[in-house]
């Protein structure tokens, strides 16, 4: 299995060929307790790094998830909409957001390794 | 002063418990400079028998509705409002509770709310409705700037039929945020074509049934027209009793409805506060303005009712929310729900069904009138006549005689010159057929 | 627990079934004159599909709404102390006033000389306003609070932009209310936030920095959200002055100040009043409310329509720009704004007159202080008082404790008093915030502290299911707010099933 990777945002990506699959992190959905809505963007967008592309709601807050890099969406978990509680529950597995095709490999460059991302957590207090 | 319940001897425990010399050391941290030392210059406080005869004295200075024959109508109407529902509103459990922030203790007025939603989104023929905006302008101008989230577009063409005032709030709002507001010539006779003005970048199409001129027609075919473009259709009704005698919007297509809900439960109160109703299609949810009452489960399985769906709201979502509206229209809401539970199906379409008859009444009346004609082709309970001189002058000297003939199109259009011969009046449950008679020959006589 | 009786009732707690779940279809509780015969004028618009209201006889509503009523709690019943929320007595008299014929009755378009009384009413309602504030223009048409940032804001942009500049941002302190950030937004402007110093008030160092010539504005509440007078409130403003930017004042609070201080010198350019808090007009369970503008000078030819204005004869209306010999930016709502709240508002300002005005703020923070000092040994106090109309706590007194402020709220329920304003402002964590209001008898205050304490204690003694059960005594239990997120239900449906009870 490739490797995951994370951003300060608490996304996390795993690159398989040109296309990654980008989800939030344990941590994030820990943040926002209970999930009740994604917002997910169309198959086809085009972002550029750091365009908002998902939404993330519960009950009581609401998050913004940025595209890591610059890339097309290529496919979307439609699970999210019948079932927004699998952010919680499987967050860095079956509560996946979207792929994105990566526009350019040297931005990947920028993602944190688990162990970088784990320091910078623990660094939030 | 009798809403304060401390007397100089608490005031002076509660200075010791707190270890304060004074009240104005609680008040240190404001600069000496600006605490004042003297009294404002105010008059003083006053018991509630100079206040009464103060604003008594006021309100002698006007003609209120019920004391003369009244036929003015343009986005605020004279309906009889049912005993039970002013006693009801004033209930101190409505009257004197805030937003229901706790749910446990606020199931009264959040079930209240689910209610107003349910009857809002059955009267109109929508998918849902939220639980009340300020007014129908301000839901008008809401809608607009919904229509362009939700699309991605940012062109409105506004209906010439559309209320002046409900046109200027939109283009009010409208006016900061770079959205291209396509205003129409005044749709008089109600003959106006809109179709072939959408186009890939319009957002939504704004059109009023009854219009502003009281006429009346089917939208359907403007709804589809929107829709083939990937535009909505949003349908402003500004007096939401229509709805007992016409299609309702969503019948006829319509995505968003904003509407003015003044004329069931809540007096005109000289033009605030009303209430603004909001429904969409149900897909549109998550963009809606506004709170919204939703049905719960508390922990032992009983039904219950909470706030929802609130992370699209200021307090969440600060400057990202769907709008900035925290306060609505919560108990002028509950007015119209009273009101509306009280009518009924049969109550709401027959109440609906007199106003037009004493239109229709009041139309083939005035019709006989030398000097005067009637413009529309069709109305529900207000329509507009042309008159043989300017309308301003006619209803100012009707107004001396005692009869408040209706609105001078011109107060609305004060540029447009053309209009000034247009007068438009509205027959509610209110007016009688003397009223009418006297009306008739008023107006014969000024013309 | 399911209920144990067959009807579902409790005593006097009443169980209440949806409106639509009772009635049959045909009846009315409003009997109407027939409407007679004659051809219908509706072309093709005819309605032709029935709504689907139920039918219902007059005291079956009056008893579907008092049921209802019975389930919420009120200012009239007891203490109701929601910071920033501002719930006091709402006097009996202003109601009456509201109602009569010849204020309630009155059409916004009859013809001007048929309404003098009613325009000689917003003119002194605005001239008290203006006084009180000390402030030289009001824009008396914002239906609310937040509908009053927006009308400030806008003609704070409307007034730059007649001056050819176009600055974008607007700096909102982090402790604001969401309203200030979403009306700047609505203003096209962009939000930038100035943070909190350790002392609850606005990091004057960090909010200097960030001045330049692309700042429109700077939205500040005083008293703030924390509760706190911002104490360097005329160093803020010079500042913004200086740098050609505007304050905007959140007047949320002003009830903590009025008759005391002019927000006119300390230099605010536009502020708006929530006729609803301290001018004492009822919430109504979440409105309507009224959010005048008080304006400078400088700001003043802006201002939207309409407006109120002298003449030889009388009283005037300035109904459309057009009309206008200013420059106002626009319209905020139609017609003439909240009148039947305007009524009200001088009621109550008559009654207090300049005197009781200035005594209200007196004893409204008199009152918060008095909390502050009866409650700090048991809570935790975020910052040093004194306060002003509202204290500030957080929940670092429950740090050792499983109970969360959340639980603490609901506790209180079971107490019989509605809680406190929890988890804001949030610039502290796990946000207590109290504001009691000038209303509350010293019974009233004793009770409230002494019942707060006891929570405080048994929640340090571990007595953590008792909070995590709370409410057990109310009309309902803790909601289950996820389920109705996730699957929202917004509206009854032909054929909807009661939950299973």
């Amino acid at each position: 299995m490739a490797e995951i990777k994370y951003t300060e945002e608490h996304e996390w990506i795993i690159v398989e060929g040109d296309v990654a699959q980008i989800g939030i992190t344990v941590y994030a959905q820990e943040q926002l307790g209970d999930v009740v809505f994604v917002e997910l963007p169309a198959v086809g967008a085009e972002f550029t790094k750091d365009d908002q592309a998902s939404v993330v709601e519960s009950v009581k807050a609401a998050a913004e998830v940025y595209a890591p890099f610059d890339g097309e969406v290529v496919e979307v978990n439609d699970a999210l909409e019948g079932d927004p509680g699998l952010v919680n529950t499987e967050p860095e597995g079956d509560g996946w957001f979207f792929k994105l095709k990566v526009a350019d490999p040297s931005q990947l460059e920028d993602l944190l390794s688990a162990e970088a991302y784990k320091e910078f957590v623990a660094g939030l207090g | 002063m009798r809403y304060l319940p401390l007397s100089e001897d608490d005031r002076r425990h509660m200075l010791a418990a707190i270890g304060a010399d004074g009240i104005d050391a609680l008040f240190k941290d404001v600069p000496a400079s600006a605490l004042l030392e003297d009294q404002i210059d105010l008059p003083p406080h006053a018991g509630e028998m100079q206040v009464e005869a103060a604003i008594e004295a006021l309100a002698a200075k006007n003609t209120g509705a019920a004391s003369a024959p009244f036929f003015i109508g343009a986005g605020a109407y004279h309906h009889h409002i049912p005993a039970a529902v002013d006693h009801l509103v004033q209930r101190s459990e409505f009257l004197t509770s805030y937003t229901p922030y706790q749910p446990e203790v606020s199931q009264g007025t959040l079930q209240a709310l689910f209610e107003f939603q349910t009857q809002v989104a059955m009267i109109t023929a929508m998918d849902v409705a939220n639980a009340s905006l300020y007014d129908g302008a301000t839901a008008c101008a809401e809608a607009a700037m919904m229509a362009c989230r939700v699309t991605r577009r940012s062109k409105v063409i506004l209906s010439g039929g559309l209320h002046p005032h409900y046109r200027d709030v939109t283009l009010t709002n409208a006016r900061f945020l770079g959205l291209e507001m396509v205003t129409s010539e005044p749709d008089v006779d109600g003959t106006e074509e809109l179709a072939g003005r959408i186009d890939g970048g319009t957002a939504c199409v704004i059109v009023q049934n009854p219009n502003f001129f009281g006429n009346v027609k089917d939208l359907g075919a403007l709804a589809d027209a929107c829709h083939d473009a990937g535009a909505l259709l949003v349908v402003v009704v500004s007096e939401i009793l229509s709805l007992g005698a016409l299609r309702p919007p969503g019948e006829m297509g319509a995505d968003i409805v904003a509407a003015e809900g003044q004329s069931l439960g809540n007096a005109m109160n000289f033009g605030g506060p009303h209430v603004g109703l909001f429904a969409v299609n149900e897909r549109f949810i998550r963009q809606m303005p506004g709170r919204l009452a939703g049905q719960a489960e508390d922990v032992d399985g009983r039904r219950g009712w909470v706030l929802t769906l609130s992370t699209r709201e200021q307090h969440i979502r600060r400057e990202k929310a769907t709008s900035n509206i925290c306060t609505n229209s919560g108990l002028c809401a509950l007015a119209f729900s009273i009101h509306l539970s009280l009518l009924g199906n049969a109550g709401f379409r027959g109440l609906a069904r007199l106003n037009h008859g004493r239109a229709v009444t009041l139309a083939d009346t005035l019709a006989e009138v030398p000097g005067a004609e009637i413009v529309n082709q069709s109305f529900f309970n207000e329509f507009t006549l042309r008159l043989a001189k300017p309308a301003a002058g006619v209803v100012d000297a009707l107004g001396n005689d005692g009869i408040l003939a209706g609105v001078p199109v011109s107060r609305l259009y004060p540029r447009r010159d053309d209009l000034d011969d247009l007068l438009l009046v509205a027959a509610t449950e209110c007016v009688s057929d003397d009223d009418i008679g006297r009306l008739a020959k008023a107006l014969e006589g000024a013309l | 627990m399911a209920t144990e009786t067959f009807t579902g009732h409790r005593g006097l707690d009443m169980d209440e079934p949806l409106i639509f779940e009772q009635g049959a279809a045909g009846m009315s509780g409003v009997d109407l004159p027939g409407a007679g015969e004659f051809e219908d004028r509706l072309g093709d618009a005819g309605r032709e599909s029935e709504t689907g209201l139920p039918g219902l006889s007059e005291p079956q509503v009056v008893r579907h709404y008092l049921r209802l009523s019975r389930n919420n709690y009120a200012i009239d019943a007891g203490m109701y102390p929601l910071g920033s929320c501002t719930m006091k007595h709402n006097p009996r008299l202003n109601e009456k006033l509201a109602r009569l014929a010849g204020l309630a009755d009155l059409h916004p378009l009859q013809p001007l000389s048929t309404v003098q009384g009613a325009l000689a009413l917003i003119d002194q309602c605005a001239d008290w306003l203006k006084t009180l504030t000390g402030m030289d223009a009001i824009a008396m048409s914002p239906a609310a609070g937040a509908h009053g940032e927006l009308c400030g804001l806008m003609t704070i942009r409307a007034a730059l932009e007649a001056g050819g500049d176009g600055r974008a941002i607007v700096l909102v302190p982090e402790s604001a209310h969401g309203t200030n950030p979403a009306s700047a937004h609505m203003c096209g402007y962009k939000v930038e936030t100035i943070p909190t110093n350790g002392r609850g008030r606005v990091d004057f160092g960090a909010f200097n920095e960030r001045l330049g010539p692309d700042v429109a504005a700077i939205m500040i509440t005083n008293p703030n959200t924390c509760g706190l007078f911002e104490d360097e409130i005329i160093e803020i403003a010079d500042a913004a002055h200086a740098a050609g930017a505007y304050v905007y004042c959140d007047g949320a609070n002003f009830n903590a100040i009025v008759g005391r201080v002019r927000p006119g010198d300390l230099g605010i350019d536009a502020m708006h009043l929530n006729l609803h808090k301290t001018f004492s007009a009822p919430h109504g369970g979440g409105g309507p409310g009224s959010g005048p503008v008080v304006l400078s000078g400088a700001l003043a030819p802006f201002a939207p329509v309409p407006y109120v204005v002298s003449a030889d004869d009388g009283y005037a209306l300035v109904e459309s720009a057009e009309a206008s010999d200013a420059s106002p930016y626009g319209r905020m709502k139609g017609f003439h704004g909240q009148f039947g709240v305007f009524v009200r508002t001088l009621s109550y300002m008559m009654s207090m007159g300049a005197d009781g005005l200035a005594q209200a703020a007196s004893d409204a923070v008199l009152s918060a202080n008095y909390i502050l000092a009866g409650l700090s040994d048991d809570l935790t106090l975020s910052y040093e008082g004194p306060c002003m109309h509202e204290v500030l706590f957080d929940d670092r007194f429950l740090a050792e404790t499983e109970v969360t402020t959340l639980d603490f709220a609901k506790a209180m329920i079971d107490e019989g008093v509605h809680p406190m304003t929890m988890y804001f402002p949030l610039v502290v964590h796990g946000a207590l915030l109290m504001e009691p209001t000038e209303t509350e008898s010293l019974a009233s205050l004793d009770q409230y502290i002494g019942m707060v304490k006891s929570l405080a204690r048994r929640a340090k003694q571990g007595e953590v299911a008792a909070f995590k059960e709370a409410p057990r005594l109310a009309p309902r239990r803790r909601l289950d707010e996820t389920t109705a997120a996730r699957n929202p239900v917004l509206r009854w449906l032909p054929g909807d099933k009661a939950a299973a009870e």
